[in-house]
């Protein structure tokens, strides 16, 4: 169980992520919808602290022995909980020069002593974990190219690949197809689906168009502004709901709207 | 979970990525083996005697000792300022050598970075200009600029001219290289971004390179200006002017309290230099990565 609390981020006067609070049961997957700006991946990096929450609180019972407050972590424990709750991103963040194998294996460097990864010493069990990963998600035979000779989408399936050795609880995906061509946006998703019904593990993912998460998401949350304004099950939402999600009342991204909604999705 | 034996695919890369390692453990432990063989080799040959170092360590003091006059707790103030009796020389040469530095720095740099682009196997094109480019620049750099000096005094006669260009062509030849290192780095993506939209070779420097490089350049400019300041100094000993040559003169004349004084405005000018430039460095290369 994943518990957030009046979670809040401002920037001097901009307030990204406005007093939001929701719980995610252990093995949901979530996607959060909203257009660019609206605190989708504010919210995320808050969660595994890549950004600190100006205030608020974030609870998690089930990656630590008891119940703690994911934002009052430090040090040793903070990565702990980095590893635990795993994140893919937009644009892959792999090391470019790293062979695929390497990048994967840098899921388990908070399972071992610095110095030891440092020199690159890991164990036969990291090693096959690894492999059993790339293996899941059909990149095995990529395993010593290095990671920049990959396409986008064979890219992101590395990137979940590092996110799985870490052995998380949940796994965070902010927007992971928005640069991917829509096969490949097929794969990942797929991809993440079946990690979070195989394994049981959390999914949150940020998601641009609303059909991807009505498709793959057991549950929707809307964001606009910095707030949440829808939080149901994918049916639950009416048309109503999800123009006040993307719109912005005005006439110049009546296009962006529709888009984001599926509605003009195949030809004109 | 844990050991489940790998099939299929998976096995097959298993091996494979196991030769990998064994490939490269080989590797590592002969590039090692190598390493420590030159390293004692060197050490041999440049006869570098540990116990003639203890040994020798102590008399260093002497030669420092020489160089700072008695100095009494109750006559200080004029103690120092006998020591430096020859003060407003010393920083008129000072202020010489500060200039000399700079102009060297502002040159070297101009040219060495426009020469960097021919010099970078992703911008060079041709081959052949790539080639030329870096043997040209290692020439101007790999000549220790007490002998490009020594060749300018002889044709240009004693003073800070000969200085600056000696200066100027090693600058040169470092900054190239160096700035060459950093364009070879980039991103191709935005090279190729102006390209498609239908940019020529010198818009493709200017818009999709320059951007990149540019803090980078910052950075490296500045740490040159400070080795210039000591580079200003040394070619002042074979005729360039300047501190340097005040200092020569009174280590030959065996002046060692005012080549003393001297060493010390040379050290704290370093140090000045250093401070300045890093809070600079800081704040430019801030602006620069945070513009756009």
């Amino acid at each position: 169980m994943l518990k957030v609390e009046s979670l809040t981020k401002s920037f001097g006067s901009l307030v990204a992520v406005d007093n939001v609070s929701f719980e995610v049961p252990a093995g949901q997957m979530v996607g959060i919808i909203g257009r660019s700006g609206a605190g989708k991946s504010t919210l995320l990096r808050m969660i595994n602290r890549l950004t600190d929450a100006s205030s608020g609180r974030v609870l998690c019972d089930d990656a630590f022995a008891t119940e703690v407050d994911v934002c009052t972590l430090k040090g040793r424990r903070l990565r702990q909980w980095r590893a635990r709750c795993a994140m893919v991103f937009q644009q892959f963040n792999l090391v470019p020069r790293l062979a695929v194998m390497t990048n994967v294996l840098m899921g388990r460097i908070s399972y071992h002593p610095t110095v030891s990864t440092l020199l690159m010493m890991f164990s036969d069990a990291d090693r096959a974990l690894a492999i059993r990963a790339l293996q899941r998600l059909d990149m095995v035979s990529h395993g010593l190219h290095r990671a920049d000779e990959l396409s986008g989408g064979q890219q992101q399936r590395v990137a979940i690949a590092r996110a799985l050795v870490q052995e998380p609880k949940i796994l965070l995906a902010d927007e992971p197809i928005a640069s991917l061509d829509l096969r490949n946006a097929t794969i990942v998703m797929d991809s993440l689906r079946r990690i979070n019904q195989e394994d049981g593990i959390t999914v949150i993912s940020n998601l641009h168009l609303l059909q991807t998460a009505r498709d793959y998401c057991d549950r929707i949350i809307g964001m606009r502004k910095g707030v949440i304004v829808f939080d149901g099950a994918p049916a639950q939402m009416s048309e109503a709901q999800a123009r006040e999600i993307y719109g912005s009342g005005g006439q110049d991204n009546e296009e962006e709207v529709e888009l984001a909604l599926g509605a003009t999705s195949t030809g004109h | 979970m844990a050991n489940a034996a790998p099939r299929g695919l998976a096995a097959r890369f298993a091996s494979e990525y196991a030769a990998h390692r064994r490939r490269k453990r080989v590797y590592a432990t002969l590039f090692g083996a190598v390493f420590v063989v030159c390293v004692v080799a060197a050490a041999i040959t440049a006869k570098f005697d540990v116990i003639k170092l203890v040994d020798g360590l102590p008399r260093t003091s002497e030669f420092l000792l020489k160089l700072v006059p008695p100095i009494g707790m109750s006559s200080f103030a004029n103690d120092v300022r006998e020591w430096y009796w020859d003060i407003g020389k010393w920083m008129g040469s000072l202020l010489n050598t500060l200039l000399m530095a700079y102009l060297a720095t502002v040159l070297g740099t101009f040219i060495g970075g426009f020469l960097s682009f021919f010099a970078a196997r992703n911008l060079a094109g041709h081959y052949l200009i790539y080639w030329t480019t870096r043997r040209l620049l290692e020439i101007a750099r790999t000549v220790p600029d007490i002998v490009w000096a020594l060749m300018f005094v002889i044709a240009f006669g004693i003073g800070p001219l000969a200085g600056i260009l000696a200066i100027t062509v090693h600058t040169i030849g470092a900054q190239g290289k160096l700035f060459a290192e950093v364009n070879e780095n980039i991103s191709p993506l935005p090279i190729d971004g102006i390209r498609a939209a239908g940019g020529s070779w010198w818009q493709e420097i200017r818009f999709a390179v320059l951007p990149q490089v540019m803090p980078n350049y910052l950075s490296y400019t500045f740490w040159r200006m400070e080795l210039n300041v000591r580079s200003a100094t040394i070619v002042g000993f074979v005729g360039a002017g300047g501190i340097g040559h005040d200092l020569f003169t009174s280590v030959q004349l065996l002046y060692f309290a005012d080549a003393g004084a001297i060493l010390l405005i040379i050290v704290a000018t370093i140090m000045l230099i250093d401070v300045l430039s890093e809070s600079f460095r800081h704040s430019a290369i801030g602006k620069a990565s945070f513009a756009h």
